[in-house]
């Protein structure tokens, strides 16, 4: 249930993201998730890509500073409220969360989450039968 | 013209006279008491009786900075302690700061050399001086200080920085003086006219300024903001500190009180002395000095001489503003920086060697530094908060070393320049 998401050190200049996606695109690899966290002079750019191992590869090549992170996905429903319960199984756990980001679709909303512990996050939502989407699937969303 | 000592004025036979006695002296006493200099000249094969006159100057050892550290602290002084009053000191590379000492009688003389400076700059016992150099182990504070007391001018101990109150201070205490860097002055005339004062409006009419390379633009600038006379004083720590050099109204170079430090200007690669006139390193050997008379101390300084008289009357020989360095020191708002302090701060912090950039630069005429450094493997991580606290910590590092706010940031990997060889480490966009 863990996925390895790509962080991407980048610049805020223009230009930069489209560089990152114009290696992964002429490579064939397919972007399922994407995030950015900035600060005033640089943003760590995280993907979620069909294929990592290929996609570090070719982002190295091209001497970006890239590294893999273990990520979760969790599937909620796409209603008010609808988060509002996963994050109240983790707080009863005590896992705080470093980061997220979230996108809805139709009747399902999928979140992205960055925990100090995977295995403890997933041990908790698998707890209350909440729907994790494992790395293949999410390549497919 | 107004001379505050007989000495500046001499015939050229009679400087040589002097300098020749006192170098003598001088050599006498560090081969005895500072095996430092007895050890180097045994190796060449000289006797303190083989130096004869001034002439024979350019057969003595040289002295460097990294002489100094490596008998950091005292071992270079020729006096016992009980005879030093007084010690200053500069940041160093390793932390190991450069130390330097004084007796009462250096400490008298040093008074003499500013109120040269001064009587030549027209400051007069009748001035209020605002002493703006910072106070402290740097030689600008006290060495003004004392200076213009000696002078019997009224001095007020600002130190450096508070700009507001140093504002308040030119408009409610009169002051008709201010000394402090050139780059300091600038921004208290702009920091000013923000405030919708004239810098003109005060009764300065004369700032001494020094600690770092200005240029005659510079000088231009700060003289038309503020209507005042804006004159340069040099100086270095090991030599004495604010004092060395100075400029005449005739502005045709600055003067060096060359009966106490006899400069040379030397080949950079081969160290043999150059004629007047030729560009080179500056060496100063110290002839009157009694804790730490360093014997051709290399400045790193490059610049020129120049002997020909001085329409002020004065003998002293002059010397160009300084126009480079010839080892990669940087000088920030009046700190000395050499690039390795900040690469052992780095390397310390990221546990690797990740490639970096110093990028000097000057915003609202204050010098700034930022350092550039590539985020790579051992710095970059998926966490902001990991990202910020290495930026932060190469500050604090580099604020409780060098004492200057240095603004850390991240680059991508491919952003500095690769060159073969040396690295270029330094950007410097100041304007020359």
């Amino acid at each position: 249930m863990i996925i390895q998401q790509l962080s991407v050190f980048i610049e805020n200049k223009s230009g930069r993201i489209y560089e990152v996606m114009q290696i992964l695109g002429d490579a064939g690899i397919n972007v399922s998730a994407l995030s950015i966290a900035d600060t005033s002079d640089y943003g760590i750019m995280r993907l979620i890509i069909s294929d990592p191992e290929q996609g570090i590869k070719l982002l190295k090549e091209q001497d970006f500073s890239v590294q893999t992170t273990p990520v979760i996905c969790c599937k909620v429903p796409n209603v008010p409220g609808g988060l509002k319960r996963m994050l109240a199984y983790l707080t009863d756990d005590n896992i705080s969360i470093e980061y997220m980001y979230a996108f809805s679709i139709g009747d399902d909303a999928s979140v992205v989450l960055r925990t100090e512990d995977c295995n403890k996050t997933i041990e908790c939502l698998s707890k209350h039968k909440m729907e994790l989407i494992s790395a293949s699937d999410i390549y497919q969303i | 013209m107004n001379y505050w000592q007989q000495e500046e004025i001499v015939s050229l036979d009679e400087k040589k006279a002097i300098q020749s006695e006192r170098l003598m002296r001088t050599v006498n006493r560090v081969y005895e008491n500072v095996p430092f200099y007895r050890q180097k000249m045994d190796e060449m094969g000289i006797l303190p009786g083989d130096i004869k006159s001034i002439d024979d100057l350019e057969n003595l050892p040289f002295t460097t900075k990294q002489d100094l550290r490596d008998h950091y602290p005292y071992g270079l002084f020729a006096t016992p302690m009980e005879e030093v009053v007084r010690i200053h000191a500069s940041s160093g590379t390793t932390g190991q700061p450069t130390v330097v000492g004084y007796t009462k009688n250096d400490i008298i003389m040093w008074q003499d050399m500013i109120a040269r400076c001064f009587t030549a700059y027209g400051i007069t016992k009748n001035d209020i001086i605002q002493n703006a150099y910072g106070y402290g182990l740097f030689t600008g504070g006290l060495g003004c200080h004392h200076g213009s007391e000696h002078l019997g001018a009224a001095v007020i101990p600002i130190s450096g920085g508070n700009t507001k109150k140093q504002i308040q201070l030119l408009q409610e205490f009169g002051s008709t003086v201010i000394t402090c860097t050139p780059s300091y002055a600038l921004y208290i005339g702009e920091t000013m006219i923000n405030m919708g004062i004239d810098p003109r409006s005060t009764n300065l009419r004369v700032g001494v300024f020094g600690a770092e390379p200005w240029t005659e633009e510079m000088r231009e600038q700060i003289e038309s903001l503020f209507g005042i006379d804006a004159m340069d004083i040099y100086g270095l720590s090991e030599i004495l500190g604010p004092g060395v050099a100075f400029d005449c109204k005739k502005r045709a170079g600055l003067h060096v009180n060359d009966d106490h430090f006899v400069p040379e200007i030397v080949d950079v690669d081969t160290l043999k002395p150059l004629s007047a006139g030729a560009s080179g390193e500056l060496v100063f050997t110290c002839i009157t000095k009694e804790a730490l008379p360093l014997l051709r101390y290399r400045t790193r300084d490059i610049t020129k001489l120049y002997t020909d008289k001085c329409e002020c009357g004065r003998t002293l020989v002059r010397m160009d503003k300084v126009t480079g360095r010839s080892d990669d020191m940087l000088i920030i708002r009046g700190v000395n920086v050499f690039p390795s302090q900040i690469e052992s701060v780095i390397l310390k912090v990221a546990e690797t060697a990740p490639h970096y950039v110093l990028i000097v630069d000057r915003h609202n005429n204050l010098d700034t530094l930022e350092v550039w450094v590539e985020a790579q493997e051992g710095i970059f991580s998926d966490a902001i908060k990991t990202l910020e606290r290495v930026e932060k910590h190469i500050t604090n590092e580099l604020f409780s070393l060098l004492g200057l706010h240095v603004k850390v940031k991240l680059v991508e990997p491919r952003t500095i320049e690769r060159s073969e060889g040396k690295a270029k480490r330094i950007i410097d966009k100041r304007k020359k």
